[in-house]
C-alpha cells in the first residue's frame, strides 16, 4: 500500500509537469487550431538557460528570467514563421513547428555539450517520509506550481479582456475580428503563454537530476496527454496530464511484477499505449469536443 | 481512337490522351535522358558519392510511398519510420543467416526478401488502418508518432531479431543469380547496388505514378481535398484510406529491405526514440522540399536530403565560422540537423510547393515566353 502510494504521488509529480505542457498545447490549438510541435525543444531551452544562470542569480530568479527569455523566443518564433502561414491547412502549419523544433533543438544544444547540466534546484532528491510512503519534494513543488499556474491561467482566461478575446476568438476567429479583437494579439499572447509554461515545465523536469539532450524525450510525451484529454480542452489537458503521470508512476513502479521478462523498464511506453486504448473508445478524448461534420 | 495532332502538342481529343503515363513528347524524351544518364553515372563518379546517390534513391522509394499517403491521400503521418524499420527487419530475417546470432532463414534471393518486406509492412499498415482510419489531422499525426515510440521499444528488446542495443544485426544479403552484388568484381560493390537500387526505383515511381493517376488517385485526391465531399459523391473513405496506409506501408517496406544493404548493418536505435522520430521528419521533409504529391519531386526531395551530411561536411572549407571538430560550436553535425529544420521552414514559407515547384515555374516561363503566364 505504501508503494502504491508513494509511486502515485511521484506520479502526481510528474503528471504535472505534462499538464504545464499539454496546457500550453491546448492555449496554442485554441488559438489557431493547430499543435506546435516546438514545446519540447522550448522547454528543453527553459531548462538549459536556468541551469546557465542560477549558480549567478540564484534558482528562483533564474526561472522568472528564462520563462520571460523562452516567452521572447516563441514570440520571434511565432511572428517570423507561423503568422506568415496563417490560413494556411493546419497541417503545413504543424510540419513548420516541427522545423522550429529542430532548430530550437541544435540551437539550445550547442549549449548543453557533452556533460550533463543541473538546474541547481533546492530540493534535489531530498524526501520527507510520511509512515512508509515516500515523497520527493521536487515532485511536491512541481504540484504546488502547476496548481497554482493553472489558477492564474483559468483567472486570466474569466478575468481579464484579452482572455475574452482569446475566448472569443477560440469560438470564431472571424466572428470575433468583426467585434474588434486583435486575432494577431491573440496568437502571439497564446504562444507567449504556450513558452513561459514550457520553461517553467522544463525546471521542474530536470528538478533533482543531471540532464542531458533526452530531456526533450520528456516533453514528447505530452503529445499523448493532450490527445489523451483531448485537444481543445483546457480541463482535458490538467486532467490528462496528470492521469497519464501516476499510470506511467505505476506501469514504473510495477514494471518488474508485470513483465519480468522485457528488461528495458515499460514506463515511457504507457503514455502512448494509454492514448491508444482512450482513442479506440473516444475519439476526440476524455474532455474533448466531438467535432460535427455539416455538409 | 482519337490520335494526336501533329504539331500541337497542348491539344487532347480524348481524356486518355491527357492522362497518359508521359503525356507529352518532351516529357517522354526527358524521363529517357534522366534515365540514361542515370545508368550511365556510376561509369563516371567516385564510389562515395556513388554510395549517397544509392542511399537518394533507396530513400526515394519511401518518400514516393508517404507521398501517397500524405501528399495525394492527405494523411499526415509521422510513423513512416516505424514501417520502414518493419521492413528492414523482415528482410534481414528471411536474408540472414540461420547460424548466426540473430534470426534468420538463410533466403538471400533478392526478390524474395524485397517483396516480402513490403508485404509485411503493408500487413502491418492494414492492421493500423483501423485505428488510423477513424481520426483526421493532428490527431493521426500523434499516433502515428506513437507507432514509432512503440516501435522502436519493440526492436530494440527484441534481442533475437535486432541484435540489441549497441550491437545491432547484418543487412540481407543481395543476391542476384548467385551473384553477390556485395563483392566487387568487374564492377565495384558501389556501382552494383546503385544500379540495383536505380532499377527497384524506376519500378516503385512507374507504379506510383499509375496508381496516382488511376480511379484510386483520383479517389486520394478527393479525399484529401475535402473528405466529407468525397464521402457524399460515392468515394467510400474507409477503403480508400486504406489501400493509402496499405500502399505507402508496402513502398516503405521495400524502402526498408534496402536501406541499409550497403552498409551491411543496422542498430535498433536508428528506429527508436529520438532517431526514429527523426528518420520519419526526414521522408517529411523530402516531400516538402521535393514537391507534394509528386512522383518526380518525392525523387528530387530525397536525393536532397540523402545529400545533405555531404553538403553540411563541405561546408566548412566555404564558411569559416563551423568548425569540424565535434567539441566546438557550431560543427558540421549540428549544421546538418539544424538545416533540416532550416529547409523544412525555409520551404514552406516561400516554395511550399517545393524543388517540383521550382522547376514547374521555370518550365512554364519558357513554354509561354514572352508571356508571364
Amino acid at each position: 500500500m505504501t508503494e502504491l502510494l508513494s509511486a502515485s504521488i511521484a506520479g502526481l509529480g510528474q503528471g504535472s509537469i505534462y499538464a504545464l505542457l499539454a496546457l500550453g498545447f491546448v492555449i496554442i490549438y485554441k488559438a489557431m487550431g493547430v499543435i506546435s510541435f516546438a514545446q519540447p525543444a522550448l522547454m528543453m531551452t527553459g531548462a538549459v538557460m536556468v541551469s546557465y544562470w542560477s549558480p549567478k542569480l540564484g534558482f528562483w530568479p533564474a526561472v522568472v528570467l528564462a520563462g520571460l527569455a523562452v516567452t521572447a523566443v516563441a514570440l520571434v518564433v511565432e511572428r517570423l514563421a507561423i503568422r506568415p502561414m496563417v490560413g494556411k491547412a493546419v497541417f503545413v502549419i504543424a510540419i513548420i513547428t516541427i522545423g522550429v523544433d529542430i532548430v530550437v533543438r541544435v540551437v539550445t544544444g550547442m549549449f548543453i555539450g557533452t556533460d550533463a547540466l543541473i538546474v541547481g534546484d533546492p530540493w534535489g532528491l531530498d524526501r520527507w517520509n510520511v509512515g512508509g510512503v515516500i515523497i520527493q519534494q521536487r515532485h511536491v513543488a512541481a504540484f504546488v506550481a502547476a496548481a497554482v499556474i493553472v489558477a492564474l491561467v483559468a483567472v486570466f482566461f474569466r478575468y481579464t479582456s484579452i482572455g475574452l478575446a482569446m475566448r472569443a476568438a477560440a469560438l470564431d476567429q472571424e466572428a470575433a475580428m468583426a467585434q474588434g479583437v486583435s486575432v494577431g494579439v491573440v496568437f502571439a499572447v497564446s504562444w507567449g503563454m504556450a513558452g513561459f509554461l514550457a520553461a517553467v515545465a522544463g525546471v521542474f523536469a530536470a528538478a533533482g537530476n543531471p540532464f542531458d539532450q533526452n530531456l526533450w524525450i520528456v516533453g514528447l510525451a505530452a503529445l499523448p496527454v493532450i490527445i489523451i484529454g483531448g485537444l481543445d480542452s483546457l480541463l482535458g489537458a490538467v486532467a490528462g496530464g496528470l492521469l497519464v503521470g501516476v499510470v506511467e508512476a505505476l506501469v514504473r513502479n510495477y514494471h518488474t511484477d508485470i513483465l519480468p521478462s522485457v528488461a528495458t523498464n515499460t514506463g515511457p511506453l504507457a503514455p502512448y499505449v494509454l492514448m491508444l486504448i482512450v482513442l479506440l473508445v473516444r475519439p476526440y478524448g476524455l474532455f474533448g469536443t466531438k467535432e460535427v461534420e455539416r455538409v | 481512337m482519337t490520335t494526336r495532332v501533329k504539331g500541337r502538342p497542348e491539344l487532347y481529343t480524348a481524356y486518355a490522351q491527357d492522362m497518359a503515363f508521359l503525356n507529352t513528347r518532351p516529357k517522354q524524351v526527358g524521363v529517357l535522358v534522366i534515365v540514361v544518364i542515370a545508368a550511365y553515372l556510376p561509369l563516371t563518379l567516385q564510389d562515395d558519392l556513388l554510395k549517397i546517390l544509392g542511399t537518394g534513391l533507396v530513400l526515394a522509394i519511401g518518400a514516393i510511398g508517404l507521398n501517397l499517403l500524405t501528399g495525394f491521400a492527405g494523411q499526415v503521418s509521422l510513423g513512416h519510420a516505424f514501417f520502414v524499420a518493419v521492413g528492414a527487419y523482415t528482410a534481414s530475417w528471411i536474408a540472414g543467416d540461420p547460424d548466426g546470432r540473430t534470426l534468420g532463414l538463410g533466403v538471400t534471393f533478392l526478390p524474395v526478401w524485397i517483396l516480402t518486406a513490403g508485404l509485411v509492412a503493408a500487413v502491418m499498415g492494414a492492421l493500423v488502418a483501423p485505428l488510423a482510419i477513424r481520426l483526421r489531422g493532428l490527431y493521426l499525426a500523434v499516433v502515428t508518432l506513437a507507432l514509432v515510440i512503440i516501435g522502436g521499444f519493440i526492436f530494440t528488446e527484441w534481442r533475437d531479431l535486432s541484435g540489441g542495443a549497441q550491437q545491432g544485426r547484418d543487412a540481407p544479403v543481395p543476391v542476384v543469380l548467385g551473384a553477390d552484388l556485395t563483392v566487387d568484381g568487374a564492377y565495384t560493390q558501389e556501382q552494383k547496388l546503385y544500379w540495383l537500387f536505380l532499377v527497384v526505383l524506376v519500378i516503385c515511381a512507374i507504379l506510383a505514378r499509375n496508381v496516382a493517376r488511376s480511379k484510386i488517385g483520383r479517389a486520394f485526391a478527393a479525399v484529401r481535398d475535402r473528405d466529407v465531399a468525397a464521402g457524399v459523391m460515392g468515394v467510400e473513405l474507409t477503403k480508400y484510406k486504406l489501400i493509402a496506409f496499405v500502399l505507402s506501408s508496402f513502398y516503405a517496406g521495400v524502402c526498408g529491405s534496402l536501406l541499409f544493404v550497403a552498409n551491411g548493418y543496422f542498430g535498433p536505435e536508428r528506429f527508436s526514440g529520438g532517431m526514429g522520430l527523426l528518420l520519419s521528419v526526414q521522408f517529411i521533409a523530402m516531400i516538402l522540399i521535393g514537391g507534394v504529391a509528386t512522383i518526380s519531386g518525392s525523387i528530387m526531395g530525397a536525393l536532397l536530403i540523402a545529400a545533405l551530411p555531404r553538403i553540411s561536411s563541405e561546408l566548412p572549407s566555404f564558411l569559416s565560422f563551423i568548425s569540424t571538430s565535434s567539441t566546438d560550436h557550431p560543427n558540421v553535425a549540428e549544421v546538418e540537423a539544424g538545416l533540416y529544420g532550416v529547409l523544412i521552414i525555409a520551404f514552406l514559407l516561400f516554395e511550399p510547393r517545393g524543388l517540383f515547384g521550382i522547376w514547374h515555374r521555370i518550365r512554364t516561363y519558357w513554354k509561354s515566353f514572352p508571356f508571364s503566364y
